[in-house]
Parts: C-alpha cells; structure tokens; sequence
C-alpha cells in the first residue's frame, strides 16, 4: 500500500468509526441528556442532532487549530468557552430559523455545552490531531449522534403518535402508546436499542469466536 | 416576576418535575455513580451545594448581564462561573474540613459537566424566578437530585444479587430502572400545581 493510500484509509476510518464502531450514544453511551429530552418527535431529534453536529465541527476545528497555543494548565476551560460561544451562535440562529423548533427544544440548545461528548472529542481527539482528521473526526460523530437520535426520536413518535415526522403513519384504529412520549419512554427506547445491539454484537463474537473490544 | 408560592417551587422541581426522571438532567452521575448508596448520598449533597451556590451567582449575573446590555453573553458567563465555583468550593472544602474533602473525592470536579447545574441556572432565568424563589429552586432540584440517586442506588444494589441473561447487564439493565422509577415518578403530577 503506498503511502497516499494508506493515508486515505486512515481519513476515511476517521470518518466511519463515529457512525458505527465507536457510536457515541449506542457505543460509548456519552451525551445522554439530550438524547433521552428531545427525542421525543423524530423532527426535535433531527434538528438537536444537527445543532450538536454544527457545534462539535466548529469547536473541533478550532481546537484543532489552536493545539499550539492553549496552555495545558487551562485547556479545559478554553475549550468550553469556545463550545460556549458556538452554542450561543445555534441557539440565535434556531430563533431565527423557527421560533416553534426553539420552543419545543427549550433550554436544552443551551445545555448542549455540557454535552460531554463535545468536550470528550475536543479532549481526547482534536487537541492531538491535524484540522483535517479533526474535521473528518467531528463530522462522523455528528452524523452518528444524528442517526443515533433518529432512531430514537422515530421510535418514540412512531408508536407514542403513529407519525412520523409529524405526517399520520398508522390507520385511525391505531390506539397511541402514551408512554413513549412521557419521559419514561426515553429511557426504555434506548434500553431496547442497547438491548439489540449487545444482542448482535454477541452474536457476532460467538460466529467468529472472538471477542470483540468496545471502546468505553 | 413569577408568582409561584415557595412550597410549591420546591415539590415542583423535586418531585413533579424531577431533574432527573422528568428533564433528563444529570444522567451521567445517574447512571454513572449509583452504584453504592454510600457515594450516591455524598455525590447527592456536593450536587445540591453547588446548585445552592451557583443558582445564586446565576441571579446575580442575569441582573447584571441584563444591566450592562449585554443578555447574549449569559450562556458564557453561566458555563464560567460554575467552573469557578465548582474550583472555588473545593479549595474551600479542602481547607475547612479535609474529612469531607476526602468524602466527596473525585465528585467536586466532576460537578462542572454536570448539566443538571447549567440547567438549574437556565431554567430559573426563564422563568424569572425572585431570589428567594431560585434559592428554594436549587434546594428542591438538589432534593430531588438525591433522591433519585439515592433509590437508584438501592435498586441497584438488590439487582446485583439477582441473576440476569448476559444482555441486560450494564447500561441497558440501568436504564430499564431508570424507566419505571420515571414511570413511579409520573404519580406526583398535579401535586404543586
């Protein structure tokens, strides 16, 4: 393998590990408190999903950028301040966008600052590596954080409000389970989705006969 | 000015409206640190000082931001000066009592992530809460807080002895827990309002 090449694969595992090997919601389990508040309806989760994205690619690249001239003593508070001050940018570019959308996410466009998973990336990826993996890095988190909170915000409207994305899936018969939209739901949703995904990753070690290590 | 009755802004935000089981806050020491009921006791009342503390300080800086004109700075500001305080108490914990210092260990830092507090903060500004309101605020979230700790704990403690299908052990056993104690929770609706 030539060297271009190799170097190739590494942008693209980069890329592709945040989707499915190292998922940070069904994987790692990280940033936990959006996912279960605002996957109620499938079209919150997508813009919350799109809003962290937004937020982890910036402050991903900044960091990156900077690797050189943050002090190692106060790294910490440098990165959230710089996550603090994209945040600010989402949450008055949502207003503007959709004063109903910033309604329904309320608070949590804010709390999108404590996300560990945007300071988790910052930390132990950006400030070690080029702007262009960390670029690549920050995008397949976010799209697998979306995908993650997709899967979630489509379950719960789907069976709490026979919709999806707000457009009637079910026949009127179909007789709504209310749970799925309270906050209990979110929590047994995501139990299921962990609960099929151990399945298949158990599956998966007992057809190759090894084990398999998860990143945690 | 919200003119809420201070009763009722405390069982609203410890138990109709449960930080945890309700508003998704805090998951992480949830799922993280209740383990034991010994350390979720401890990590329940660092919480519910900080929350005393920094719900105070947010007051302070929503008035002053607001005087100065510049509103969009708050989130900054929020996220700032509870790293401070979080860094602050803990240099005056370790002075004062380096028992409880040693008692709370590696809970104190970890409090600056924690969303529940940046939540507190956000949710009394936008429901312009009165000092004394946003005090009260912070205790019932903080109650409410360990409350949902502390049983979680206990749970946790009996499903230890019980014997599960490899599958459900972990997060997925947890948050199973977590459903049905939101799903108790549900029980309270109406109380304060």
């Amino acid at each position: 393998m030539t060297s271009r090449n190799r170097k190739a694969v590494i942008g693209t595992d980069e890329f592709i590990k945040g989707i499915w090997r190292e998922n940070p919601v069904f994987v790692q389990v990280l940033g936990m408190c959006p996912v279960l508040a605002v996957s109620n309806t499938a079209i919150n989760a997508l813009a919350m999903g799109l809003a962290t994205a937004f937020v982890m690619l910036m402050s991903n690249t900044l960091v990156s950028t900077l690797r050189n001239f943050i002090p190692k003593q106060v790294r910490i508070a440098t990165y959230i301040l710089i996550i603090a001050t994209f945040v600010t940018i989402v949450d008055y570019a949502i207003e503007a966008i959709s004063l109903d959308l910033h309604k329904s996410l309320g608070a949590f466009i804010s709390l999108i600052v404590v996300n560990c998973l945007i300071l988790g990336r910052a930390e132990a990826f950006a400030s070690k590596h080029r702007v262009r993996h960390a670029v690549l890095d920050a995008l397949g988190m976010g799209i697998g954080f979306t995908l993650a909170l997709l899967c979630l915000g489509g379950v719960r409207e789907l069976l709490g409000d026979g919709a999806l994305f707000g457009v009637a899936v079910f026949p009127d018969g179909f007789e709504p389970w209310i749970v799925m939209i309270l906050p209990s739901g979110g929590f047994f949703t995501l139990a299921a989705w962990l609960l099929l995904i151990n399945h298949m990753q158990q599956r998966k070690e007992a057809k190759t006969g090894r084990v398999q290590e998860v990143p945690r | 000015m919200n003119e809420q009755t201070l009763w009722s802004v405390f069982v609203n935000a410890a138990l109709v409206n449960n930080f945890v089981l309700a508003y998704f806050l805090g998951i992480c020491p949830f799922l993280g640190v209740s383990a034991k009921i010994g350390t979720a006791t401890r990590m329940g009342g660092a919480v519910m000082f900080v929350m005393l503390v920094s719900s105070v300080c947010a007051y302070a800086i929503h008035h002053l931001l607001i005087l100065i004109g510049v509103p969009f700075l708050e989130l900054i500001a929020f996220i700032a000066v509870i790293a401070s305080t979080v860094q602050l108490v803990e240099m005056f914990i370790k002075k004062m009592s380096p028992t409880l210092f040693r008692a709370l260990g590696i809970f104190l830092p970890l409090i600056t992530t924690n969303c529940a507090i940046l939540g507190l903060a956000l949710f009394q500004t936008n429901r312009g809460y009165g000092l004394l309101q946003a005090i009260v605020y912070a205790l019932g979230a903080g109650a409410g807080f360990t409350l949902a700790l502390v049983l979680m704990a206990g749970i946790r403690e009996k499903l230890e002895l019980a014997t599960m299908p490899d599958v459900v052990t972990g997060t997925a056993s947890a948050l199973i827990v977590a459903g049905i104690l939101s799903l108790t929770f549900m029980g309270f609706a109406g109380l304060g309002a």
